[in-house]
């Protein structure tokens, strides 16, 4: 203090000592940083009680018959592993995780707008994920009726839906207000001279995101209330023994939830278009085509929900409205692709791990899609919808996609965030045997569901035999790898060689920071380029 | 090069093979450009990355195709679709009904079978019921699937166009028992259907048995036996009287099944739960089955006794 240079000492967010000691440092955060660490390891930890359930499923399936529960068990874990990967893993996953950590540091500020208000999200997060899993364990018994949670079943079954669905519908509010957290902070807290045109791809994938969580998720929120007071109350919404009409259940449930998909997938589109630029030193091709795709997405995705309905009784007129819209946006999802495609053109491609992952989304992404086209064309909906093709679909979109960009996003930051680099041989096998088990899961259920074998069946008929059993040993090679990840990772953040600032080469704002950052990222005034991805 | 199964596989397959044929040849192109491109401008070459100028023609090519041919899957998929809901005038007609977890066919003049048998060639509209929740109709040779409503009305058609046995599957998810809700669909020649449909029995009007109309229209057979035989819940005979184990808040305790304990069995299946049996299967029937049809239940399975 006694020089007039007065220059703050270094301190990592990691060490650096608040108010509370401990864990309670932890529990009582509000920095951005530690708040998206306690959401990645909350989420890691449902994601592996989805993932052992998961395997319970395939070992039942291996078989015909009953092979090592009974179908009530059964049908009590697929809603299971539905509700906690959905409303627990994925829907928070990338935006909760990267972009609370990310978000402030590549739109060079100190944290989010509303640093107690995201604290808080977490802590409602929580208290919705100890409901939902609370729910397996009460008396009458886990909820059975998928994560759908369709009338009229749902509103008369025995079981715990009351309490599933009311975990859902806090985990929404979670959503709510990181979502709006996070398009406060983009619209005040980008650095002087950082117009939205300046914007990594990254906060624009967050930002068209955030919207969606703000505008889509009150309408579940909504819908789940009305189930409640169904059963609890007899009000006829949903059951026609009471009046009420199941599709509309279906109707309002699709208006958030196919909205949802993309509050999984257009943050994992963001991440892919960060770690392209990087790992082949080139500026990323069509920026503003990959920015405003986004929003189109978001914005045309709010009115596609009707193709999850072709088969309900819905009139021709709608079939034909959504079918034509499902179509349309493909194609700004496709224009990505291209854009992607044409980084890499004359680029100086480095195969890290992050970009090997970019690489299967990319692969894994349009095997997804364009079976999604399969889904959303009427005639072949028909073949297809509610069968085994299904749930390999939205695998590939959701674990194929979100999963695999959520693993290409935590070998990418993984360095920044801890100051640890992690062993790229092993990460380099995991990806494989990830690769390898992941298709051999979901893959077979495309031919499966193609010969009708219908999805939540806890027996079938001997003919889908083969197909089966290529998945369930697939679901073992894919855990295999997944821990194998999980090991490498864990292990380099704690003991890894020590991490430079900026060991990709990156020119977004993050690798400008030390790594680990300090509490307030920037203890200089970041300087912005016109162009994030500017290598010249 | 489509089977005959029914009149819509080609339309299906048609549209099927077509944006199958697009996906494919986009997968495979965009795949080996990338792995092209990681070889060609590898770092390990040491060659530096050029900054390649945008051009408007290269985005705008790119959106307009794509959007061209996703209006073209979408053209041939409605095409093979419509069909679907044009049923002719004069189509036979047979009931689907669904209810947990069984399907049962009820042809004109009160005929109901277990199997949906069909003449050959001709044009069948079924009409889909459900007596409880949501159910799927759907025969994947046929290229068929339509969602079983209650009280919703919703339908079917088609022609077979092969002879041969068919499986009917249920894909809306509909409970403990959803993957055994299956059923044969049996194509003969029309000779071999008249023959068939004279020996199905009439279904007796069993106006003269009110109570066993009342235990039959509210389901309650899915799940509990007439015969002795262990069903998902417990049989009906000689239930009425016997002494009960049941689990009461986790707790044994024994109870005789009288009419208190029938109406509470009913309305709060889940307060008292049987030894042997699982949690939270049964639904409440609360403002399902009505006072009159309670008191005909009981009376019914006073006679099982
Ligand atoms: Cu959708
Ligand atoms: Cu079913």
């Amino acid at each position: 203090m006694s020089s007039g240079t007065e220059k703050v000492e270094y301190v990592s967010y990691l060490d650096h000592q608040g108010k509370y000691k401990g864990i309670l440092g932890w529990i009582f955060a509000t920095d951005h940083k530690r708040i998206a660490l306690l959401y990645m390891y909350s989420i890691a930890a449902f994601f592996f009680v989805g993932v052992i359930l998961g395997l319970l499923m395939k070992i039942e399936l291996a078989a015909p018959g009953q092979t090592i529960m009974k179908p009530q068990t059964y049908n009590g874990i697929f809603t299971v592993h539905g509700v906690i990967m959905i409303f627990m893993v994925v829907i928070p996953g990338l935006s909760a995780v990267f972009g609370n950590f990310f978000l402030p540091i590549l739109i060079g500020a100190k944290d989010v707008s509303f640093p107690k208000l995201n604290r808080f999200s977490w802590w409602i997060f929580i208290v919705g994920s100890i409901m939902a899993v609370a729910s397996q364990f009460l008396r009458s018994g886990p909820p059975d009726t998928g994560w759908t949670f369709y009338a009229p079943y749902s509103t008369t079954t025995g079981t715990s839906v009351i309490l599933a669905t009311s975990a859902a519908f806090v985990l929404g509010f979670s959503s709510i207000l990181t979502g709006l957290n996070f398009i406060v902070t983009i619209h005040q807290l980008r650095a002087p001279g950082m117009k939205f045109f300046n914007m990594p791809l990254f906060p624009w994938a967050l930002y068209a995101t955030a919207w969606i969580q703000l505008l889509a998720t009150p309408i579940v929120g909504i819908t789940l209330v009305m189930l409640i007071a169904e059963r609890l109350f007899g009000i006829g919404f949903f059951d026609p023994n009471l009046g009420g009409d199941p599709l509309l259940y279906q109707h309002l449930f699709w208006i958030y939830s196919h909205p949802a998909v993309y509050v999984m997938i257009l943050p994992a589109m963001g991440v892919i278009s960060e770690i392209i630029p990087t790992f082949t030193q080139r500026k990323i091709y069509g920026y503003k085509a990959i920015a405003l795709s986004s929003l189109a997405i978001a914005g045309v995705g709010f009115l596609v929900w009707g193709h999850h309905m072709y088969t309900s009784g819905m009139s021709e007129q709608a079939r034909w409205f959504f079918s034509l819209l499902t179509f349309v946006v493909a194609v700004p999802s496709a224009i990505k692709v291209f854009n992607w495609l044409a980084t890499m053109y004359k680029g100086s491609i480095d195969l890290k791990p992050p970009f090997l992952y970019a690489l299967s989304f990319i692969f894994l992404f349009i095997i997804g899609g364009t079976t999604g086209l399969l889904l959303g064309s009427v005639a072949t909906n028909i073949q297809v919808h509610d069968t085994a093709f299904v749930v390999a679909h939205f695998h590939y979109i959701i674990f194929g996609g979100m999963g695999f960009a959520f693993f290409a996003a935590i070998h990418y930051w993984s360095p920044k965030i801890y100051g640890r680099m992690y062993d790229f041989k092993r990460a380099n096998i995991a990806w494989g045997i990830i690769f390898v088990g992941f298709n051999m899961l979901y893959f077979p259920q495309f031919i499966l569901g193609f010969q009708g074998m219908p999805r939540r069946y806890f027996d079938y008929l001997p003919q889908f035999q083969g197909g089966q059993l290529v998945s369930s040993i697939g679901g073992f090679i894919l855990a295999t790898g997944l821990f194998l990840m999980v090991r490498n990772l864990v292990l380099g953040a704690r003991k890894g060689e020590i991490a430079p600032a900026n060991p990709w080469n990156g020119s977004t704002l993050e690798w400008q920071i030390p790594s680990p950052p300090s509490l307030e990222n920037f203890d200089e005034e970041p300087v912005i380029k016109q162009n994030p991805y500017d290598y010249e | 090069m489509f089977t005959n199964a029914s009149n819509f596989v080609q339309g299906v397959d048609f549209a099927f093979a077509v944006i199958l044929g697009i996906s494919i040849f986009f997968l495979v192109t965009l795949t080996a450009t990338m792995i092209y491109f990681v070889i060609k401008y590898n770092r390990n070459k040491k060659v530096k990355a050029v900054q390649i100028k945008e051009h408007t023609w290269v985005e705008v090519t790119w959106i307009v195709i794509p959007l061209i041919l996703v209006l073209y899957m979408f053209y041939i998929g409605w095409e093979g679709f419509i069909p679907m809901r044009q049923a002719p005038k004069d189509a036979m007609h047979v009931k689907a009904i669904g209810k947990m977890w069984k399907w049962t066919f009820e042809y004109e003049g009160n005929k109901q079978a277990d199997t949906l048998v069909l003449p050959i060639g001709k044009a069948v509209k079924i009409d889909l019921v459900s007596t409880d929740v949501l159910h799927g109709f759907s025969v994947p040779a046929f290229r068929i699937k339509e969602d079983v409503v209650p009280v919703k009305k919703n339908y079917t058609w088609f022609i077979p166009g092969e002879l041969g046995d068919f499986d009917l599957f249920c894909t809306v998810y509909c409970g403990l028992n959803h993957s055994s809700m299956l059923a044969t669909i049996r194509v003969v020649s029309e000779e071999d259907f008249q023959k068939w449909i004279a020996k199905v029995p009439v279904k007796k009007a069993e106006a003269n048995n009110l109570a066993f109309q009342a235990v039959e229209k509210n389901g309650c057979l899915a799940c509990h036996s007439m015969n002795g035989t262990k069903l998902v819940g417990p049989t009906f005979k000689g239930l009425y009287g016997s002494k009960s184990n049941v689990l009461t808040n986790g707790a044994a305790r024994q109870v005789t099944v009288d009419d208190a304990y029938i109406e509470k069995s009913i309305y709060e299946p889940n307060a008292d739960v049987a030894n042997g049996y699982p949690q939270g299967v049964m639904k409440s029937y609360k403002g399902i089955v009505q006072q009159k049809d309670l008191k005909l239940i009981q009376e019914y399975l006073k006679s099982l006794k």
